[in-house]
């Protein structure tokens, strides 16, 4: 809790994620903020997540083999 | 399997690099072109049947019939087009491109291009001009007249005076626009100018005479756009060169017939993944409305795919004049693309970014990864046939054909 009270009476500074008007509100009241164009990956779509996911893992794999030999 | 696909990629993006396409001659379809028969007609995008053919492609094919004598009059050539006597086959499947329609039949004249690295040749027609011509789907008395008139004269006055002319290296040849305000898709003036430079003294050495030399040369220089029909081709070479490399990623096609847009992937030999073209977004000619326009056309996406077009608009600020948009939107519309693509291309530089090499390889892993879509600037048929060019802009690829391939690539090769 005395950490979050600190965390207040200092000069806020802000990373934005994602959706740009919350960056925009913040400037507009002078709070120093840097916006990141982040998406979810596949844009939240489970299927392709899924999908990449299978790509990813087996890539791991084949890196684990190339590092076995 | 015991791929990775880092090392795929690599390999791929390294013979795209390695890729030197050349201006070999000129033939005619039915003598050159690898398949190609008297009774088959050729044609942009995925493959596709009469029945679900566009009005632009109708119209194309149309007029090709009536060019090769297998019908008198567009009646007569519906019926012939829909019976069993013509077949129908994507350009991408016999190693060629064609702009807009796209449609090629066997007495046409056909550009041959050469990759000097691997010695395989990509073919593509010459270019028409613009208003009413073939690859917009027109087929009038006018069409088919200037359709004779490239197969008597100015296909071979080109093939005579190429012997005359330095090696071109077509690779370089669209470097070099990008540095002269072209993007070697929907902006062509640069590139024309420079083949004229090599065209002209090598056509006044042909025995032709002086009548045709004239109108030959007439004919270049009135048509901004003929050196489009050698950009394509060139990106066709530098990308089957990437064709069909296991466990690679990349993209090595992207290419419409005005209903299907289609892809094919480096690692997934032969196979198409299609989704509906999409209407493109632009700047239309007076008299016309969004409702005229035909959903996106033509094998000229093979442009974008090779690092230039759409990819390399900051090369080419002048072009939104033409597709809509301002200056600061084609420089952001290079910059996003390097989000979805393998590297930066050795040849194709960009001033304003620096000489940054422009964003090339797309990737379907980083496209569904980022869903970020490949920009793509483009003409606009009307989506009738007969009537011709109503615009251009800009449009991009369905996201289905990405991830269609991303689940056969999953099939292939992590299951």
């Amino acid at each position: 809790m005395s950490n979050l009270k600190d965390f207040f009476g200092k000069k806020v500074k802000v990373i934005n994620l994602g959706i740009p008007s919350f960056a925009d509100d913040l400037k507009r009241q002078n709070v120093e903020v840097i916006h990141t164009d982040w998406r979810p990956p596949a844009g939240g779509n489970k299927k392709i997540q899924a999908l990449l996911d299978k790509v990813e893992t087996w890539q791991n794999k084949v890196n684990a083999a190339k590092g076995a030999k | 399997m015991l791929i990775d696909i880092k090392e795929a990629n690599k390999k791929a993006f390294d013979a795209i690099q390695a890729a030197q396409p050349i201006i070999k001659g000129i033939g005619t379809c039915l003598d050159t072109v690898p398949g190609m028969k008297q009774n088959l007609i050729l044609h942009a995008g995925p493959p596709i049947t009469w029945e679900r053919m566009s009005g632009p492609l109708r119209g194309a094919v149309m007029g090709a019939l009536i060019y090769e004598g297998f019908a008198k009059t567009p009646e007569e050539a519906e019926k012939v087009a829909a019976s069993d006597k013509i077949e129908y086959s994507p350009w991408h499947e016999h190693d060629g491109v064609g702009p807009m329609a796209g449609v090629a039949s066997a007495s046409m004249p056909v550009w041959i291009v050469e990759n000097k690295t691997n010695k395989k040749c990509t073919y593509c027609t010459l270019n028409e001009g613009l208003g009413k011509v073939l690859r917009f789907g027109a087929y009038s008395e006018e069409v088919i007249t200037r359709l004779k008139w490239m197969e008597k004269t100015l296909g071979p006055v080109i093939k005579a005076a190429i012997p005359f002319m330095p090696e071109i290296n077509l690779k370089n040849m669209v470097a070099q626009v990008l540095q002269m305000g072209d993007e070697a898709h929907n902006r062509n003036k640069a590139g024309t100018s420079l083949l004229i430079r090599e065209l002209a003294p090598a056509v006044i050495k042909t025995d032709f005479s002086a009548e045709d030399k004239i109108k030959v040369l007439e004919f270049v220089n009135s048509n901004d756009h003929f050196f489009l029909n050698l950009s394509m081709p060139a990106a066709k070479a530098i990308l089957q060169s990437a064709e069909w490399i296991e466990g690679s990623t990349l993209v090595t096609t992207m290419c419409r017939n005005g209903t299907d847009f289609g892809i094919r992937v480096a690692g997934l030999k032969e196979q198409w993944f299609t989704g509906p073209a999409q209407i493109v977004k632009g700047l239309l000619f007076p008299g016309f409305e969004e409702t005229d326009c035909n959903p996106d056309i033509g094998d000229s996406a093979i442009t974008e795919t090779c690092g230039f077009g759409g990819f390399a608009m900051a090369a080419a600020p002048a072009i939104v004049k033409f597709v809509g948009g301002v200056a600061g939107d084609a420089i952001n519309y290079t910059k996003k693309m390097y989000e979805i693509t393998e590297g930066e291309s050795q040849s194709f530089q960009i001033p304003i970014l620096d000489f940054r090499g422009s964003p090339q390889g797309i990737d379907i892993l980083k496209v569904c990864e980022k869903q970020i879509l490949p920009q793509i600037n483009t003409g606009i048929a009307h989506k009738k046939s007969g009537i011709g060019q109503v615009g251009a802009g800009l449009v991009n690829p369905p996201m289905k054909c990405f991830e269609d391939a991303l689940q056969a690539y999953v099939d292939k090769y992590c299951d």
